[in-house]
């Protein structure tokens, strides 16, 4: 039988980026929160051994113990899922600070096309332009309306930067300046520019200086120490949970995280909820949390089981395209990568940060015009330099053994002679990406595990094609001798990773029958329970997606402390 | 390359010039070692140091090193598979010299061998995995190298009639090709291809994770990548248009402040 515990204001699923600014922001208004997490309290010191490749990026130091609780995969409807047993495709965080302390700090906002996507898709180019099983979907909000939030999330987090120079982009002035340029980062503005397009340094949430936040939290600099994504950082100088809204969130003495506690299920009845059902691992023992507001703020998958497992909202149907649980499961595709060697040139590409990139927007959102192309939307282009490691960097021209003496000495050579430029490439939602519960596999404490139905759709595979030409061709301009080339995008390879910007399944929009949240991430069917997160996003987009979660998370505080203050639905 | 290079030292000569003190002479590789291991380990963990004036000749081991999992055959066979991944050319040494045998034993033998933060609850269906979908047995590491090893010494048995270590170069390398492509049977629910992708991503680990994990000897696997490991701050040199070659540390440092 689970404990009953006191009641609280507000009481959190999951204590990432989204549940520590909503954690903060609630708490200096007076509200008591109750933050419940899955994994261990993170501090800064735990980094001392943070210089660990293997420990790190090979073995997953930082990532959800997938002996207890993972996923299952497959890439349509007619096949059997299979457990996601290993760590492969995307990395799930684990601990206080979530995805927020192993993350590169790529901070960017969403365009505005992408917030009314079908809107200025139809108004553009006509209703035909959208495939009849891509349910695109306006988000209920507009840039505009959201700027306020972008501001807030970069103030907080000190985001350093330069505006934007493509002209279809709103201009930005970020708290700090941008992180310091290398030649290769040159090389790309200089090759990108000859060929007509804008680059600029991308915004980051590893400072470029010393800072102090509104709250009074002040933060290093950068060292460019070369172990940033999936990596914690040992300067506290990448914004994180832990280093910037949590400690204002417990400054207040509103605050209590309880670490090692996974949360169940969400208790309601009547369309309310009460409060929700958790275990703390290291007791085993099961406890009711009850609370007036239920902020299920996991990871964005976490989110979707939470709420499945839960029974609130109306699952998903593929067959009939009814349902929003589970709805507009999207991803990223980073298969448009080009890979260029140079003889003459040695980079000093140990060094780097986890958000030190050339970027530009040229081919992103609907930048360019789509009249002739056989897809929407696009992605960023990039070239980071985020610090190369020796286990995983081994890039060889194509056509070198993958084994043996050549390689090695191929490898060796090349390791610091190579440059990649990369692309975000968009996802758009189909009628058949989507998140259900699996009906065998199950978690730790029996309960169903998540099944994934996802591959890339002909809209991301006619992207590919055309991307991968770009980034080409900015390698040839930028002199390289060699150049690896992508060939095609083909179905979605569960064990390579590729980026952990997994989206939708929760998503927000301004109609109940299509989509489960509100403009205040306020689910339509159960006012006290609010979703922040990716999962709240109707699409992907091309370029990370923190920003956008944490402008989101500021809108969604807001909504808390007027749905605490009037009650009811907040649209 | 004279045997006692190749077998070079484990500790650097002021190591061992401290343990020679502390043993007051000791002979290790007869005293300590013995029995099936010995001639594994006594010949590769021993030296000769010379040093005029201070001391004639000096033995010392590293009594952080012994084997975790493998038996001798074992560890003699993946060390002799993992040279020829990533062998030694002029470049620099190769997976002999850096130890990477006994770092993958000693990956085996923990949480990685049993596949511990791993999903392995079934129903298991190894039919119905393509590459895509990864592992799909209920097989741990621990299980599918022994099973590799079995088949890289009952192929070379088959085809040469000696053990794998015993073969000739060239050999060694037609056996892994062909369990690269797939084309060996393993007694077990696993392929010769999976078996050889583990051992060649564990063979680089090993060349290049830093040293505390038994491989990358002396830091040998960074300084020949020109990476200089663990570094507090490249601030000044993140903007550097020519290649700054720093002498790598290895997080060991961490301990000497």
């Amino acid at each position: 039988m689970a404990k009953k515990l006191p009641k609280t204001d507000i009481v959190l699923a999951g204590v990432g980026w989204t549940g520590g600014i909503i954690a903060a922001e609630l708490t200096k208004k007076g509200y008591k929160v109750v933050g419940l997490e899955r994994g261990k309290e993170r501090k800064t010191e735990d980094y001392l051994m943070v210089h660990d490749e293997l420990r790190y990026q090979q073995r997953n130091e930082m990532m959800q113990d997938l002996s207890k609780e993972t996923l299952t995969v497959r890439h349509d409807r007619s096949k059997r899922a299979l457990p996601y047993r290993q760590h492969g495709s995307f990395l799930i965080g684990d601990g206080v600070g979530g995805s927020g302390e192993h993350w590169n700090g790529l901070t960017y906002r969403f365009l505005p096309y992408d917030f009314e996507i079908y809107t200025k898709t139809v108004e553009r180019y006509g209703k035909d332009k959208i495939p009849a099983d891509m349910p695109l979907q306006d988000w209920g909000i507009t840039y505009n309306d959201l700027v306020p939030y972008f501001e807030k999330f970069e103030a907080m987090a000190g985001i350093s930067g330069e505006t934007n120079p493509h002209p279809e982009v709103p201009e930005v002035k970020y708290p700090t300046v941008p992180l310091k340029e290398t030649p290769s980062m040159k090389m790309f503005k200089e090759a990108s520019k000859n060929l007509g397009y804008h680059p600029y340094i991308a915004p980051a949430a590893t400072l470029s200086e010393s800072y102090t936040n509104p709250d009074g939290i002040s933060r290093a600099a950068c060292q460019y120490c070369g172990f940033c994504e999936r990596f914690g950082c040992e300067y506290g100088a990448k914004a994180s949970p832990v280093v910037t809204v949590l400690p204002v969130a417990k400054e207040t003495g509103n605050f209590e995280v309880r670490a090692h506690c996974v949360v169940r299920k969400v208790l309601h009845t009547n369309g309310k909820a009460t409060g929700v059902l958790y275990v703390d691992t290291r007791t085993g023992e099961e406890y009711i949390q009850e609370a007036d507001v239920v902020v299920v703020s996991a990871y964005a998958l976490n989110n979707i089981r939470i709420l499945l497992n839960s029974q609130l909202g109306s699952p998903y149907n593929p067959e009939s395209g009814t349902g929003v649980i589970g709805k507009n499961y999207a991803y990223q595709m980073t298969s448009s990568g080009s890979t260029g060697f140079f003889k003459e040139k040695e980079f000093n590409l140990y060094a780097g940060t986890g958000a030190l990139a050339g970027v530009l927007d040229d081919f992103n959102g609907d930048n360019f015009d789509h009249t002739d192309l056989n897809f929407i939307h696009g992605g960023n282009i990039a070239l980071g330099h985020y610090g190369k490691r020796p286990i995983s960097n081994n890039s060889v021209p194509k056509g070198t053994p993958t084994w043996g003496k050549e390689f090695k000495d191929e490898s060796i050579y090349w390791a610091n002679r190579s440059l990649s430029v990369g692309s975000q490439g968009s996802v758009m939602p189909n009628k058949e990406n989507y998140i259900d519960l699996d009906p065998t596999y199950k978690d730790q404490f029996g309960d169903p595990l998540l099944r994934m139905t996802f591959n890339y759709k002909d809209n991301e595979r006619n992207q590919q094609k055309y991307i991968r030409d770009i980034t080409t061709k900015i390698l040839e301009e930028m002199g390289a001798d060699m150049i690896n080339t992508p060939g095609d995008q083909g179905d979605w390879d569960t064990t390579k990773y590729q980026t952990t910007h997994n989206t939708g399944g929760v998503i927000m929009g301004a109609d109940p029958k299509t989509s489960a949240l509100n403009n205040y991430l306020q689910m339509w069917d159960c006012e006290n329970v609010f979703v922040p997160g990716a999962s709240a996003f109707p699409h992907n987009s091309g370029m990370n997606p923190t920003g956008t979660v944490g402008a989101l998370a500021y809108r969604a505080a807001e909504g808390i402390e007027k749905y605490l203050k009037t009650g009811g639905s907040l649209v | 390359m004279s045997e006692q290079e190749k077998n070079a030292p484990y500790l650097d000569k002021r190591s061992s010039r401290r343990t020679f003190i502390k043993n007051s002479g000791l002979t290790v590789g007869g005293v300590v070692l013995g029995g099936a291991l010995g001639s594994l380990l006594s010949k590769d963990s021993t030296t000769q140091t010379h040093e005029t004036g201070v001391h004639t000749t000096a033995t010392a081991v590293n009594f952080n090193q012994a084997l975790m999992y493998f038996d001798k055959t074992q560890f003699d066979t993946i060390d002799a598979a993992a040279e020829q991944i990533f062998p030694k050319t002029e470049v620099g040494p190769g997976a002999k010299e850096l130890l990477v045998a006994f770092y993958i034993d000693h990956q085996l033998a923990g949480s990685w061998g049993l596949n511990s933060k791993e999903y392995m609850s079934g129903p298991f269906y190894p039919a119905e995995a393509t590459p895509l979908f990864g592992h799909q047995t209920h097989l741990n590491r621990q299980q599918i190298f022994n099973l590799g090893i079995e088949a890289l010494n009952s192929e070379a048995a088959k085809q040469y009639k000696a053990k794998f270590s015993e073969i000739t170069a060239e050999e060694q390398v037609a056996i892994l090709q062909a369990f690269e492509a797939g084309e060996v049977t393993l007694n077990g629910a696993v392929t010769s291809t999976y078996f050889f992708s583990l051992l060649k991503s564990a063979t680089i680990e090993g060349a290049y994770a830093d040293p505390l994990y038994g491989g990358n000897k002396d830091m040998a696997g960074w300084k020949m990548k020109n990476f200089p490991g663990h570094q507090m701050s490249y601030a000044n040199i993140i903007e550097k248009d020519e290649f700054v070659k720093i002498e790598p540390t290895s997080l060991n440092s961490q301990h000497k402040h």
